[in-house]
């Protein structure tokens, strides 16, 4: 299916990619540490990203009891319903107005035979007319998620496909299916749905409806329709043939383009490291700080005329400890799901680039052919014809595209590192304000014993 | 020093034999005076301290420290930091100073003057030194003797150390004390020529009487409780804190990193790049503020080791009550068989087992001369005996009085010294958010002007 509507074509003009349907004050939920009030001590989010792996099976080897069901759906950052959501978007201009809302919640593990995996409930409410209705619940696993990813980048080669969460990642952890992987995964998937309902040309896919609105059974059937492994398989042969052909012809722009995506990719991807290195040692500095209040307390118990004061320092350090907390639980919340996601869109944007090539390539080595004469001219010239057309809807695609993702990009970075210099503010304040009162509490007992002693 | 110090011949004598009777009422008064300035100053030992010592003002800094090579006493070259210690005496009338000493002093000395105080004032809580070597360490710190930071903190500790000395009561007019100060040739011999090491109580004699001690004072054993607490919970605090300060440093650092990156990325910016780039200046700005942070707690974390290093000074001075309370308890008893011994011989009844019963038994009774000279010579042991153990008893007494006092003295010291260095942490930690609050509030600036 040919779904290449030209940017302008789309209904009205960008929405921020995080204003709508994401929902909440939460425009980033798609990464998860746990809330202060689960254990702190769980495992969190990966320290390391696996690459893709190449095989496609999501297996998912565990087994979890149904009461993964109670979170999320009163989660605070989940608007209990889709339609809630209207009062959150931000509007850019007055002319946009979503009819697409899509949540994503209550995951669920279903066991069979064969194998266990999760499933999560996707609920979607739309006004638009070529719904047969107006609202939708359907369940799907990460694979249906993989193809519609995988269809949506058939169709539309050079728009920016939002990314995938990763299948599972290896390196490090063991107890890789626990709560916050599913909570992390879950957030990502909401966020790749949202962001798909909110591109202009995407919105209208046709295999996208299905995933919101096709049965379990009906989906299968459909997903069958199309086209087979072999030629898939076919694609690909070509695609690593056209690429090996490399790509002479790049017009500027798209060399400056992929200048930045290199550059971009690198820089994302350190600051990925960083975040995640930060979050860690808050962690571990939290961990050492849980002990240390309690020894003041354990010293007052030796030392008569000490006591207030040592209890006072160890009450201090108690919130300071809660506040840091506060403040790692704050950066998983804002900050590290969207660096994370974004090192996502930098391995998609250079997919995208490869795509515009290989489309370029084609086109370069039949006019190779015809130049130098091999095969029927006319057939040739007919077949350079169309291939134009396509290399010039590919290139118009991709860069109205990429102004949106950029702009999409830079307020998103923008958010994300402004909330988390305001989280660090937050618990800069909440300490000062602790010790702030404590030394005013000993100062003005100073002041009484002085004027006692003066007496 | 023009002022005649006090009889050098009283100062040098052993404490022990001669009890320490209260000091001079003349020096009271002034003694007084001293500990009301020493609270004044408070500890932290950079700022010199007014002491009065014999009867003139005199301020006592230790200045600098110095890297030195020398011979030791095996003929090897060995490398040793010395340090300047400087005196000044004070004119009440204009509060000038005037340098009046000025000579260099390594640790080892400072630990012969502390040993030597240490015998010769059994019954005072002795300033302790600084530690030898660095404990308590993160991962940043070096343990290394010569790094300079510990150099210069051990200098703030001798400093400290020579203060308390100064400004004690008792130990302020030492003889040995003064002329640590005054003179630098010699006084390792001076020292040494007192004997101090021979009057030291050994350590086994030590641990006997504290084992087989039966009725110690109770406030010394509940002393002792105390120590052992202090010292296990000041450890147990410092430990945490250092691996505190090293996952503060941690997070502290990682930031950093943020600052190369963004100005790598703001060259491929344009709307995004300034602020990028102004934000990882503050990120940079954020990283090294903690070194400062840290520096200023370790000066924290010294003041608490001070206290874990006198929790030591104190169980010096229960253990000197217990030898001297066994001591007593073994001269009481050694006097109670003795006058047994003299009854049954008196009498002729054996009540006890005695060897030489055994052998009269064996061999044959005793001649009555025999055995007179050994009434007479038990008579002169118990007489003896006797006076020992009334002036034992006496000695005793008059440590536990004095020691006590010390011990009062102590704790309001400490109790002034830990209150206010516990306030001084609330006062750095209130620092280190106000610049927390600072950084991250023109970071913020920038991030939202991207």
């Amino acid at each position: 299916m040919e779904g290449e509507h030209p940017a302008s074509q789309a209904r009205s003009s960008d929405l921020r990619s995080g204003g709508g349907g994401g929902g909440g004050g939460a425009e980033s939920p798609g990464g998860g540490a746990p809330f202060a009030g689960s254990s702190g001590s769980s495992t969190l989010l990966q320290a390391d990203v696996l690459d893709l792996e190449e095989d496609e099976d999501d297996l998912e080897v565990f087994s979890k009891d149904a009461s993964l069901m109670d979170m999320n759906s009163f989660s605070p950052m989940m608007p209990t319903s889709p339609l809630s959501m209207i009062n959150q978007i931000k509007f850019e201009d007055e002319t946009d107005l979503k009819d697409l809302f899509i949540t994503v919640d209550a995951p669920e593990s279903h066991v069979t035979t064969i194998e266990t995996f999760i499933t999560y409930r996707i609920i979607t409410k739309t006004s638009r007319g070529e719904f047969d209705s107006s609202e939708f619940e359907v369940r799907r696993r990460y694979q249906d998620f993989l193809w519609l990813k995988g269809k949506l980048e058939e169709v539309h080669p050079t728009l920016i496909i939002p990314p995938l969460p990763e299948k599972f990642i290896v390196k490090g952890m063991v107890d890789r299916f626990n709560d916050d992987f599913i909570e992390t995964r879950r957030k990502a998937l909401h966020k790749f749905l949202n962001r798909i309902a909110d591109h202009p040309t995407l919105t209208f896919n046709e295999d996208f409806k299905i995933f919101l609105t096709a049965q379990a059974w009906e989906l299968s059937s459909h997903k069958k329709q199309g086209p087979g492994l072999l030629s898939r398989m076919g694609q690909t042969v070509r695609a690593v043939a056209s690429s090996m052909r490399g790509v002479k012809n790049r017009p500027e722009e798209f060399m400056e383009m992929n200048n930045f995506i290199e550059i971009f990719s690198q820089k994302i991807n350190l600051i990925d490291k960083i975040s995640q290195r930060i979050y860690k040692e808050e962690r571990d500095y939290f961990d050492e700080m849980k002990e240390y209040g309690p020894i003041h307390i354990l010293w007052s118990a030796s030392e008569e005329d000490l006591v207030d004061t040592l209890r006072g320092v160890a009450s201090c350090i108690d919130k300071c400890c809660k506040a840091t907390e506060k403040r790692m639980s704050g950066l998983s919340e804002v900050l590290l799901p969207v660096v994370h996601e974004y090192v996502l869109y930098s391995e998609m944007l250079m997919g995208v680039m490869k795509r515009r090539d290989q489309i370029q390539a084609e086109l370069d080595s039949k006019v190779e052919a015809l130049t130098y004469k091999k095969g029927d001219p006319d057939l040739l010239t007919e077949e350079i014809g169309k291939l134009e057309d396509k290399v010039e809807c590919a290139n118009n695609a991709l860069k109205a595209d990429w102004e949106r993702w950029k702009l999409n990009m830079q307020n998103d970075i923008k958010s994300a590192f402004t909330d988390m210099a305001e989280e660090n503010i937050h618990y800069y304040e909440q300490c000062l304000a602790t010790w702030e009162s404590f030394l005013t509490s000993q100062t003005d007992l100073h002041l009484e014993e002085d004027s006692e002693d003066k007496l | 020093m023009e002022q005649a110090p006090p009889d050098p011949e009283k100062q040098l004598k052993p404490a022990t034999l001669e009890p320490l009777g209260r000091p001079d009422p003349g020096l009271e008064a002034v003694a007084g005076e001293e500990a009301e300035r020493a609270r004044e100053e408070g500890s932290e030992a950079d700022t010199m301290t007014d002491n009065n010592f014999g009867l003139k003002k005199i301020e006592i800094s230790v200045s600098e420290a110095e890297k030195r090579t020398g011979r030791n006493a095996m003929n090897m070259q060995e490398t040793y930091t010395a340090y300047l210690i400087e005196t000044r005496s004070v004119e009440h009338a204009d509060g000038q100073s005037v340098l009046t000493d000025s000579l260099w002093r390594r640790y080892s000395e400072f630990e012969l003057l502390r040993n030597y105080l240490l015998v010769y004032y059994p019954h005072i809580v002795v300033p302790p030194l600084p530690e030898k070597r660095a404990e308590f360490v993160w991962h940043k710190l070096s343990a290394d003797n010569m790094d300079p930071d510990f150099v210069e903190r051990r200098r703030i500790g001798l400093e400290n150390f020579l203060l308390r000395v100064a400004s004690h009561p008792i130990l302020c007019r030492d003889k040995i004390f003064y002329l640590f100060l005054t003179q630098e040739g010699n006084w390792k011999e001076t020292v040494n020529e007192t004997g101090f090491q021979l009057k030291a109580d050994s350590r086994l004699k030590a641990l006997n009487a504290t084992f087989r001690v039966k009725n110690p004072d109770k406030r010394f054993t509940e002393l002792k409780h105390y120590s052992d607490e202090l010292q296990s919970v000041i450890s147990h605090l410092l430990r945490v804190r250092a691996r505190v300060a090293d996952r503060l440093y941690g997070v502290y650092k990682v930031h950093g990193n943020y600052g190369r990156v963004f100005s790598e990325w703001s060259a491929i910016e344009k709307e995004m790049g300034d602020g990028l780039q102004s934000a990882g200046h503050h990120m940079d700005v954020y990283a090294s503020s903690i070194d400062d942070i840290l520096e200023d707690e370790e000066h924290y974390a010294d003041q608490l080791k001070e206290y874990l290093f006198y929790a030591e000074a104190l169980r010096a001075v229960c253990r000197k009550h217990e030898l001297m309370q066994y001591d007593l308890e073994m001269a009481a008893q050694d006097l109670a068989s003795k006058k047994q011994q003299c009854e049954e011989l008196a009498t002729g009844t054996v009540r006890t087992f005695s060897l030489k019963g055994m052998t009269t038994k064996l061999f044959g009774q005793e001649t009555p001369e025999q055995r007179e000279a050994r009434i007479k010579v038990l008579e002169e042991q118990i007489n003896e005996g006797e006076q020992q153990l009334k002036s034992k008893n006496l000695e005793g007494r008059e440590f536990v009085k004095n020691a006590w006092t010390d011990i009062e003295r102590f704790k309001e010291q400490k109790n002034r010294d830990l209150k206010e260095a516990l306030i001084s942490y609330a006062v750095m930690q209130i620092s280190m958010c106000k610049k927390g609050i600072q950084v991250w509030t023109n970071a913020k600036e920038c991030f939202s002007k991207m």
